[in-house]
This record gives structure tokens, C-alpha cells and sequence, in this order.
């Protein structure tokens, strides 16, 4: 790698856009690292370099990965959980949509694109990977986070990939996936790195299932059993 | 847009933050909730920015707790303080700028038409006083000479409360504010007459004080507007910050102004009475 463009942060308050650093999206098969033009391998071995070896690692999955919006999503989100369990300590934290949140959103919990340094910053998240988020949106968030944060950002795009990552794959679909977790798989092994492969934590907003401490209503539907309605009998005895 | 988009792909719920988990579990998407019993379910919208005691922000979850197919409606907003909680809902939300909304509006309901002939989608414009009947007037009112089939909601609060108290076309004759001190020298605009004038063909104006009949206005304009033409809703939702009104009172200057100069006014066409009938009997019928 001759020349870096796009090297990781902070690169300060309205950094230059990658296109007016002379960025190029890449042509079909190949990938950008750092703002050059790459073999797709080369770029997904840096890719799993960083994911692997720098604090961390996290997925953000985006919203056309994770609503069952069409036939073939579902396929691509078991590729994204398989990726995510052989990434060793590798956490998941969605970006469910784009709206803005009062008054403030829960870092632990979400990322939003309006200001994802937040959530990188209190996790302090060194390498993470964006997929199934729409590119304006990708394009804006990983902008925000070359400016603040001294994040490794790998894009995974279904389109024509994203100037402002650091590593980026275009045209990315479940088997792509699956071939960029071989390649982390075969770098681990070369780096020695031990790991079984295992689900990353569930999101820690979600209440943890304590049934002694549950609350009547927080039975939903059947909070009827319960708390009987107007007219109906508790049942207390059961054969 | 659609019920799919609210189900999360499989293996991914455990991973969505809990006010997702519940909206999908407890949320108003493809099922027909009853606005009375709110709080009873997740709602599309629950935290927002407006001022305490915004009788605004009260319409506006009323808004969203009516609407007769959440997950099939885009909503429409200008600058005012009504986006600041409609863009936080989950639903899918356009700002326009300001004025154009119902230039937006009748784009958006073409272009659903076409990309999405077999389905109905619905469109609903919400925006103020100054969005509609000043800086918007004018595209407001050729949607409804075009007969553009979508539903305007016109949320007055008699001021351009954001920008600190200017009075605008809607403001009551008279009134004195903080940015307009030499009061009010014209009426108000006659925004429900324009709109029976220019081809709406349901129009109502109310003071939201009943929660069961300000839903039940809000699914007759939608519904009508899907099959007939423009519908219009004027509220008054106070802005109590620039009114002075305290915050207990609220509800109390809304019922006053129901009494005074906000009575409740419903006007539809003939096909649209007959239409709303026989929904009614199939209704009986069920029962």
C-alpha cells in the first residue's frame, strides 16, 4: 500500500470529503482500502486484521438487514450472525432506523447515523462494520466517525461500496459474507488467535428474564391470568 | 412501509433495543387498536421534545394512535414545532420545506400509485398554521384543486411559536404577541370554507377534547381520502408557552375555545356520507 487517503481518525471537524481527496468508488470484483483500488481479498484480510486485532470489534447492522423486508434478507442476517460469532468478543448493535431520538439514544443499546460517534465513543469501539445500511446514510455516519473517533470502518455494500470507509466491499450478499468469514477464519489462524465460535451478547437494553421480579404487566397479553378482568374468576387451584 | 418491515429477520430481535422489541410484541402494526385504550399498548410515538403541557404534542399522539394502517402511512411535515415529535414516531416521516408539503404530499401519493397499484398506502400531510395557510398557502390549495386523494391535518396554534411568538395568518384578530405588539389587525384565515371551496371533500374543524372523536375524524379523513379526494382537519392545538396559557389549563382554553370559536364543524360530500354508511353497517353487521 503506497499511498494512505483514508486512514483512521480523528481527522478532525469537517474533515475533506473522501471524493475531494480523489477517491474513486472501485469497478465490479475489486474493493477500496484506505482510498485505493484492491483485489477483494486484499481488502477482507486487512478488514479481518482490524476486526480481529484492534478493541472491540462491532457490527452495526442496518436497517435492510434487520427487518424481514424481503425473501432474501434472512439469508444474509444468519451470514451477519455467523460472521459476528467467529469475530472473537465481537458485539452487535443495530441501527434499527434513522430517525432522531429525545433525548438522547441509549449508546449501549443503538447507534444512530446522526451521531454514531456516541456510541463509538462509549464503547469504545476500535474497528466495526457496517452493513444493511442505506448508503446516504453509511456515507454520513462513517464520515462523522473518520472526524472523532479512531475507528477501523469496514463497509459491506450491497451497491457500489463507500469512499469514506477505511476497508469497503461492494456488491455484498449473504455468500460474499460468508467468504469474507472464511478469509477472518484462515487470518485468525495465521495470528494464533484462539476462539470457539460463539453468538456475540444479546442487546443489553432487553430486560434479563428475572420471573420472580416481573411486573403483572409485563406479561402482555396474558397479563389477564393474572390480574383477573371485571366479572372473571382468578384461578388460584390448578389439578 | 408495509407489515414486513416491522418483523425483524430471524435471529436479529434479540439483538434490537427494547423499545423496537416492544413495538414489534406490543405495537399498534397490523391490528386494529382502540385510541381509548392508550397505554395499554406500545405506541408509535412515545418521547418528544415539546414543551410541557403542549396541547400539540397531545394531538399529534393521538395522531398516531389512529391512524388505520400505521404501517402503510408516511407523514409529511414542515418547520413548526408539530415535526419535532412527528419525525421521532415510528413511522416513516418526510420534512418538506417549508411550504411545500402538499406539493410533497401529491408526488408521493402518485408515485405509491404506481409503484404500489394493488396496495393501499396513505399519505398525510401534518403541519401548522404558517406551513399551510401563509408560506404553504398556495400549494395547499392547488393539491386540493387538483384533487390530490390525501389528507391534510392543519395543527393551529395561532402563532409561529418557534421562531418566538410572530403572529401568522391564522392568529385571532386583535391578539397581541411577543414578536407582533401592535395586535392583530385581520381575521383569521377561514381555512375550512377554503378548503370546502377548493374541492375537499371531507373537511372538519375541531378542538380535539375527545379523544374518542378526534380519532374517529382522523380515520374518516384518512379513509376518505383514499378512495375520493383531499380531506382537511383543522385543530386547534394551543401554543401555551406563547398564549401564556398555564399548563394545568390547557385542557380547560381548549374546551373555552371549543365553546367560543372552535365548535365542532363536519362537512362531507354525498358519496363520502354514503361511503362512511355503509362502512357502519358492515360494522352492525359483525357485531
Amino acid at each position: 500500500m503506497q499511498d494512505k487517503k483514508i486512514t483512521t481518525g480523528p481527522a478532525g471537524y469537517m474533515p475533506n470529503p473522501a471524493v475531494f481527496m480523489g477517491v474513486e468508488l472501485p469497478p465490479e470484483g475489486k474493493a477500496l482500502l484506505y482510498g485505493e483500488i484492491v483485489d477483494e481479498e486484499v481488502a477482507m484480510r486487512e478488514a479481518a486484521k482490524a476486526m480481529l486485532t484492534r478493541k472491540n470489534p462491532t457490527i452495526f447492522p442496518g436497517p435492510q438487514v434487520l427487518w424481514n423486508w424481503k425473501d432474501d434478507v434472512a439469508e444474509k442476517a444468519q451470514a451477519i450472525l455467523e460472521l459476528a460469532s467467529e469475530i472473537p468478543n465481537c458485539r452487535i448493535i443495530p441501527m434499527p432506523d434513522y430517525r432522531p431520538k429525545y433525548p438522547k439514544i441509549d449508546p449501549e443499546a443503538e447507534i444512530n447515523p446522526n451521531h454514531p460517534n456516541l456510541t463509538i465513543l462509549h464503547n469504545k469501539i476500535e474497528a466495526c462494520i457496517f452493513v444493511g445500511v442505506h448508503c446516504h446514510y453509511a456515507n454520513l455516519s462513517l464520515r462523522m466517525i473518520r472526524a472523532g473517533t479512531n475507528c477501523f470502518t469496514i463497509a459491506l455494500c450491497a451497491f457500489m461500496g463507500h469512499e469514506e470507509a477505511m476497508a469497503s466491499l461492494r456488491d455484498v450478499h449473504a455468500d460474499d459474507i460468508r467468504r469474507f468469514k472464511d478469509v477472518l477464519v484462515q487470518v485468525r489462524n495465521e495470528l494464533g488467535i484462539e476462539w470457539t465460535p460463539k453468538p456475540p451478547p444479546r442487546n443489553p437494553s432487553l430486560p434479563k428474564e428475572e420471573w420472580e421480579a416481573l411486573n403483572p404487566y409485563e406479561y402482555g397479553e396474558y397479563m389477564h391470568l393474572i390480574i383477573p378482568r371485571r366479572g372473571e374468576e382468578n384461578v388460584t387451584e390448578t389439578e | 412501509m408495509g407489515l414486513r418491515y416491522v418483523q425483524p429477520a430471524p435471529g436479529f430481535k434479540e439483538y434490537l433495543p427494547k423499545d423496537y422489541v416492544d413495538l414489534i410484541d406490543f405495537g399498534p402494526f397490523g391490528k386494529e387498536v382502540d385510541v381509548q385504550h392508550l397505554g395499554d399498548f406500545k405506541e408509535i410515538l412515545e418521547e418528544h421534545p415539546m414543551c410541557a403541557g403542549c396541547w400539540m404534542a397531545y394531538f399529534v399522539r393521538v395522531f398516531y394512535a389512529s391512524l388505520p394502517n400505521p404501517e402503510d402511512t408516511i407523514v409529511l411535515g414542515t418547520a413548526g414545532c408539530a415535526r419535532l415529535a412527528l419525525s421521532q414516531a415510528a413511522v416513516p416521516f418526510i420534512y418538506g420545506n417549508y411550504g411545500d408539503t402538499n406539493a410533497v404530499a401529491s408526488g408521493l401519493t402518485r408515485a405509491l400509485k404506481i409503484r404500489f397499484p394493488d396496495k393501499t398506502k396513505d399519505v398525510v400531510v401534518v403541519a401548522g398554521d404558517g406551513g399551510l395557510m401563509d408560506i404553504g398557502f398556495s400549494m395547499t390549495m392547488h393539491s386540493w384543486f387538483r384533487k390530490e386523494k390525501f389528507t391534510t391535518i392543519m395543527v393551529d396554534n395561532e402563532v409561529y411559536g418557534n421562531t418566538g411568538g410572530q403572529e401568522s395568518g391564522m392568529s385571532p384578530k386583535g391578539v397581541q404577541l411577543k414578536m407582533a405588539p401592535k395586535g392583530k389587525k385581520f381575521e383569521k384565515i377561514p381555512a375550512t370554507e377554503l378548503a370546502k371551496q377548493a374541492g375537499c371533500v371531507y373537511v372538519v374543524k375541531l378542538s380535539p377534547t375527545s379523544v374518542k372523536r378526534t380519532a374517529k375524524v382522523i380515520r374518516r379523513a384518512i379513509l376518505a381520502a383514499r378512495h375520493f379526494g383531499p380531506t382537511f382537519i383543522h385543530a386547534y392545538t394551543s401554543c401555551n408557552i406563547e398564549y401564556s396559557i398555564p399548563t394545568e389549563e390547557v385542557l380547560k382554553d381548549a374546551r373555552e375555545r371549543e365553546k367560543k370559536d372552535f365548535g365542532f364543524e363536519e362537512y362531507m360530500t354525498d358519496e363520502v356520507r354514503e361511503f362512511f354508511e355503509e362502512i357502519e353497517k358492515k360494522k352492525e353487521v359483525k357485531k
